[in-house]
């Protein structure tokens, strides 16, 4: 799958996308379903809690393992995607669309990549 | 000297020198000198199995078993049917691991599927656990499943056992929770008395136990509604005959029920092995400790049973995990669930009345002895607390007839319990010791 | 198969309890519940039938080859099981007057002082009811330690990344934060990286010797004592100790605390799953804060020492899986000083015969000679054939040998870990060599016939995606 050139990335697999509005959405790229294998639960924060840039903010479960997720920004979640807590199967088949965690008041975000540094960056780890 | 190693010295020398050695201690020549032990570890020579049977006869005959056994306090002596010691000790169930190999433990994990289902009905919750240690554990387990964030604070009713306060206590410390005890009045747990102090922050659970450490029966609904205002769980601990009669925890509103499954075909043991059993609320699935077995299908969509959500457990989050847990109880687990197979609801039902009226009978009869009452006068299942003069003596006198009497408490009463296995006979005879000794 | 309530038949059932013989005592109908327990209605008949289909399948110590890694499978011998069965042992309250449960205190009181023996230690506590009960017995004995000599910054503990995963979890849950210490390329503790890791708010460290990968730390007393200098004490995971007793102790090696595995290492039975008995031992300094109560001596017998004043309190009601230390005394009386490290020798040359044997077609993750387990590695075979340790696993499945440990440690990709024990006869062994070596053969010739194993089994390979994403916990009536 093309990584989608509206999107920033980090290094450690995560995508951000600007709202327009000060405020960011936050998922997992493609890459990072894949390897994760097929996902059976997704750990989400709350409403209202602070995330900090290179810090987890919750984490995604497979059958055999768990994997934290990374925040590329430092602020305060203001939305969590709901959905995904009964149907964690979105990221793997959608990564792009099932966004996990919208955030505010952004006081920080560490250097992200366009999409084609990002892709890159996965050529360079094949 | 015994031993369980099948091969002769002749086979080892083989096995050596197919490696090119010709001595064990070469395998362990790279241990350093100055680490190994230069003499033999100072224990007793080995023994044949003839030798070893006589001495353990003979320790074994060192204690007194009771005829008649009027003592619960958190071991009951039930009634274990033949179909359960026959259950579980098959072979296959007593030698095998943790079912990890689904394809091959099917038996096992279709077991604890079965038990998972009959401690939910038992108790009334969506979900249970496949069991942990005991019922002190299992309150301490369900404590950590309540504290996150800011909740920290647990409040624990002083009716519940001593040794679960005991067991909180100890793990509260360990983890860092602040552990407040809730005072009692009459026998029962004073809820008026923490009102004032719970907070919608900081406060994480109330452990209450009912039938309580008394034999008083607990306001599981009120307590309920007290801990639900501030957004905090409460945690029931139960007795698992009792719900054979007398309302559910999921019927009074308790978000986690836990107890000491020991009554469910397991001997008193000198204290274990017991049974620890957690069910809780679909709200709080997630955060059951330990194992857990689920229903799925194979390749060839035959239907299956395998550990699912291990992705909470310690071998996948390590430190991140909420409890340490790895194993349970399992063939425990297989004795209750064979146990209230054997039973059923008749059965069960028949249980919990006979333990009613036994203790109901005995209370009666004991009462009728001058100078003996009743201290808590609140509605009990199977256990209750009288003032008896002369205490010591009397227990001392009973046991010389070979019945181990109630509980001596630290105040000079005594707890009492009956069950089914206790007779009229029994009772009547117990309560003429008792008035003797008091005329 | 089915479930026992598929098997239910409204009205069936068993006789087993007589009609009331007292009068009736009234019970208030608000106190009872509205809905009698879905619980199964079945004659005994169906009963036992039902248990003996679940027997068949399932597969134990006593059906064939269980050479489960770090589980330590051995033999459970029957003389136990008679002896647990005592009426003498299984008819004693736990609260009945010390004077009448003699025979129960001396057994805990003579398995007190034949596991300090063998381990170095100078105390026992029986009350941890698992291994990982036992851990996290150990660590607060740790810091109950250093609380008692006023040092609250003691918050760290060191533990190796080729640990099993109860001893971080342990740690957290003894309040603890889990300091990571990396393995060198031998699966060894890296005393460099340790040293600068223990400092003053080192609390203690937590190790396995021999370690998870089978190889005995040649640097222990080096690294017990970078501890100790650093003011930390040294925890022992017990869970390999059938390689070594009588040979070294836990006690010399210059740790503190232990845990022993009583039914791993003392074959008291596993039972799918517990009850075991996570037993633990201490030197001296830590005696103090042991779980009430303790059993002593004098010359009236044996009785409790309770109330001391230090102690952590209690980690299980009671005074442990008393049943289980039953059939470890048992087990240890039978073997005596003579049996006790001849057990631990035959483990380590069973599992040395066993990877020699191997060693020329599967990769060992290190294969310099091991103690009582080893560990084989598939990643090769993975990226040259994609066939991975589970697949290996599997096809085992389908030769009636339960599968070694998968995917543990986790230093080691593509993981198998092989623990034969010293109970196995030499044609096990090599039954089981003989159906490694044919495996191999089908992963270079047809490796995708592996992927379709198990075929031979009651059920096949399972869908645990969608056990795990739509739970069904329960029956459902």
């Amino acid at each position: 799958m093309a990584n989608p050139t509206n999107l920033l990335y980090a290094k450690s697999h995560e995508w951000v996308q600007d709202m327009g509005d000060g405020s960011f959405r936050i998922g997992l790229t493609d890459y990072a379903q894949n390897e994760l294998g097929d996902l059976v639960f997704v750990n989400l924060p709350q409403e209202g809690d602070e995330v900090e840039t290179g810090a987890a903010f919750g984490d995604v479960e497979s059958v055999k393992a768990v994997s934290d997720v990374y925040s590329p920004v430092t602020g305060v979640v203001c939305a969590i995607n709901e959905e995904l807590l009964d149907h964690p199967e979105m990221i793997n088949q959608d990564a792009y669309g099932a966004w996990m965690i919208q955030v505010n008041e952004v006081s920080d975000k560490e250097e992200l990549l366009d999409s084609a540094a990002y892709e890159a960056l996965l050529s360079e780890e094949a | 000297m015994g031993s369980y190693v099948p091969s002769t010295l002749q086979e080892r020398q083989e096995m050596l020198a197919s490696m090119g050695l010709t001595s064990i201690d070469q395998l362990f020549e790279h241990i350093p000198a100055q680490l190994r032990l230069d003499h033999e570890l100072d224990l007793p020579s080995g023994k044949s199995e003839l030798e070893v049977s006589r001495q353990m006869n003979r320790i074994a005959s060192h204690s007194v078993v009771f005829d008649s056994i009027f003592r619960g306090a958190g071991a009951y002596d039930h009634y274990i049917p033949a179909i359960v010691k026959s259950v579980v000790s098959k072979e296959e169930f007593l030698t095998c691991y943790t079912p990890y190999q689904a394809e091959i433990s099917q038996g096992v994990l279709q077991s604890i599927f079965e038990y998972q289902t009959m401690i939910c009905e038992l108790t009334g919750m969506d979900v249970s656990n496949a069991s942990v240690y005991d019922g002190a554990t299992a309150a301490a387990e369900a404590v950590n499943m309540c504290c996150e964030r800011s909740r920290q604070t647990v409040f624990c009713s002083s009716a519940a056992h001593p040794e679960t306060i005991r067991v909180l206590k100890t793990y509260c410390w360990a983890s860092g929770h602040n552990f407040v005890l809730v005072p009692c009045r009459e026998g029962k747990t004073d809820l008026e008395a923490i009102a004032p102090q719970l907070d919608k922050k900081t406060s994480a659970c109330l452990y209450i136990q009912s039938p309580n450490f008394y034999g008083q029966i607990e306001e599981l609904d009120k307590a309920a509604e007290l801990i639900h205002s501030v957004g905090a769980k409460l945690i029931a601990g139960c007795n698992p005959i009792a719900l054979g009669l007398l309302k559910t925890p999921a019927e009074q509103g308790a978000d986690i029920a836990v107890g000491e499954g020991q009554p469910l075909g397991m001997p008193l043991s000198f204290g274990g092995p017991y049974l620890g059993f957690m069910a809780a609320t679909s709200a709080m699935m997630r955060k059951l400790p330990g194992r857990i077995v689920g229903e799925t299908t194979d390749v060839d969509g035959k239907r299956a049973f395998v550990l699912t959500l291990q992705a909470r457990e310690q071998h996948i989050r390590r430190e991140k995990a909420s409890s340490n847990i790895c194993s349970n109880q399992a063939l425990c687990a297989m004795t209750a669930a064979v146990y209230l197979a054997a039973m059923g609801p008749q059965g069960l039902h028949q249980a919990a009345n006979l333990c009613y009226q036994k203790a109901h009978y005995l209370a009666d009869q004991l009462c009728s002895i001058p100078g003996v009452s009743l201290k808590y006068t609140g509605a009990y299942f199977h256990e209750f607390v009288t003032e008896l003069p002369q205490a010591e003596k009397v227990l001392s006198a009973l046991e010389r007839e070979g019945i181990l009497g109630g509980l001596l408490l630290e105040d000079g009463t005594v707890l009492w319990c009956a069950t089914e296995k206790n007779s009229k006979e029994d009772i009547d005879r117990a309560v003429e010791i008792v008035r003797k000794e008091l005329l | 198969m089915q479930l026992l309530f598929e098997r239910s038949h409204c009205g069936r059932g068993c006789s087993l309890l007589p009609a009331s013989d007292v009068p009736c005592a009234p019970l208030d109908d608000s106190l009872c519940r509205t809905q009698a327990p879905h619980l199964p209605q079945l004659s005994e008949n169906e009963l036992s039938r039902h248990y003996t289909e679940l027997a068949e399948q399932t597969h134990g110590v006593n059906n064939g080859f269980y050479p489960l890694g770090s589980c330590t499978m051995k033999y459970n011998p029957k003389i136990n099981e008679e002896i647990a069965a005592l009426p003498g042992f299984t008819k004693i309250h736990p609260l009945q007057p010390e004077a009448t449960a003699q025979g129960c205190l001396e057994t805990l009181y003579l398995a007190d002082r034949y596991f300090s023996e063998i381990t170095g230690m100078d105390a026992m506590t029986f009350q941890p009811a698992a291994g990982a009960h036992g851990e996290l017995t150990g660590l607060m004995l740790i810091k109950a330690y250093h609380e008692a000599r006023g040092d609250f910054n003691r918050t760290k503990i060191l533990v190796p990344d080729s640990a099993h995963g109860t001893n971080p979890a342990s740690a957290t849950m003894a309040g603890f934060q889990v300091i990571s210490i990396p393995s060198l390329e031998n699966g060894c503790v890296d005393t460099e990286a340790l040293k600068q890791a223990a400092d003053e708010h080192t609390a203690g460290l937590m190790l396995t010797n021999p370690n998870t990968v089978g190889l005995f730390d040649l640097n222990i007393a080096q690294i017990t004592e970078i501890v100790h200098n650093a003011g930390g004490l040294c925890y022992y995971d017990g869970a390999n100790l059938n390689a070594i007793m009588g040979i070294v102790r836990p006690g010399d090696m210059g740790f503190d605390v232990v845990h022993l595995n009583l039914h791993k290492t003392f074959s008291t039975p596993h039972g799918g799953g517990g009850p075991g008995s996570g037993a633990v031992g201490c030197k001296e300094i830590l005696k103090p804060f042991l779980p009430d109560p303790i059993v002593v001596k004098d010359e009236n017998g044996y009785r409790f020492s309770g109330n001391n004043p230090q102690s952590i309190g209690s980690v299980k009601a009671f005074y442990g899986n008393f049943l289980v230390v039953v059939r470890a005394l048992t087990y240890v009386l039978t073997l005596g000083r003579e049996g006790i490290p001849e057990a631990s020798t035959n483990a380590v040359l069973n599992c040395n015969y066993m990877m020699n044997r191997l060693k020329d077609v599967y990769d060992m993750a290190f294969d310099k000679g091991c103690m009582h387990e080893f560990v084989m590695t598939l990643e090769n075979l993975k990226k040259q054939k994609d066939v991975s340790a589970m697949d290996v696993a599997k096809a085992l499945l389908d030769n009636g040998i339960h599968p070694p440990t998968m995917y543990f440690p986790l230093i080691v990709h593509e993981a198998l870990m092989v623990e034969p024990t010293e109970t196995e006869p030499r044609e096990v062994l090599d039954h089981a060599i003989d159906v490694l070596h044919s495996i191999y053969e089908i992963a270079q010739a047809e490796p995708e016939k592996l992927h379709e194993m198990p075929l031979h089994t009651p059920v096949r390979r399972l869908d645990e995606v969608g056990a795990a994403r739509n739970p069904r916990l329960r029956f459902q009536f």
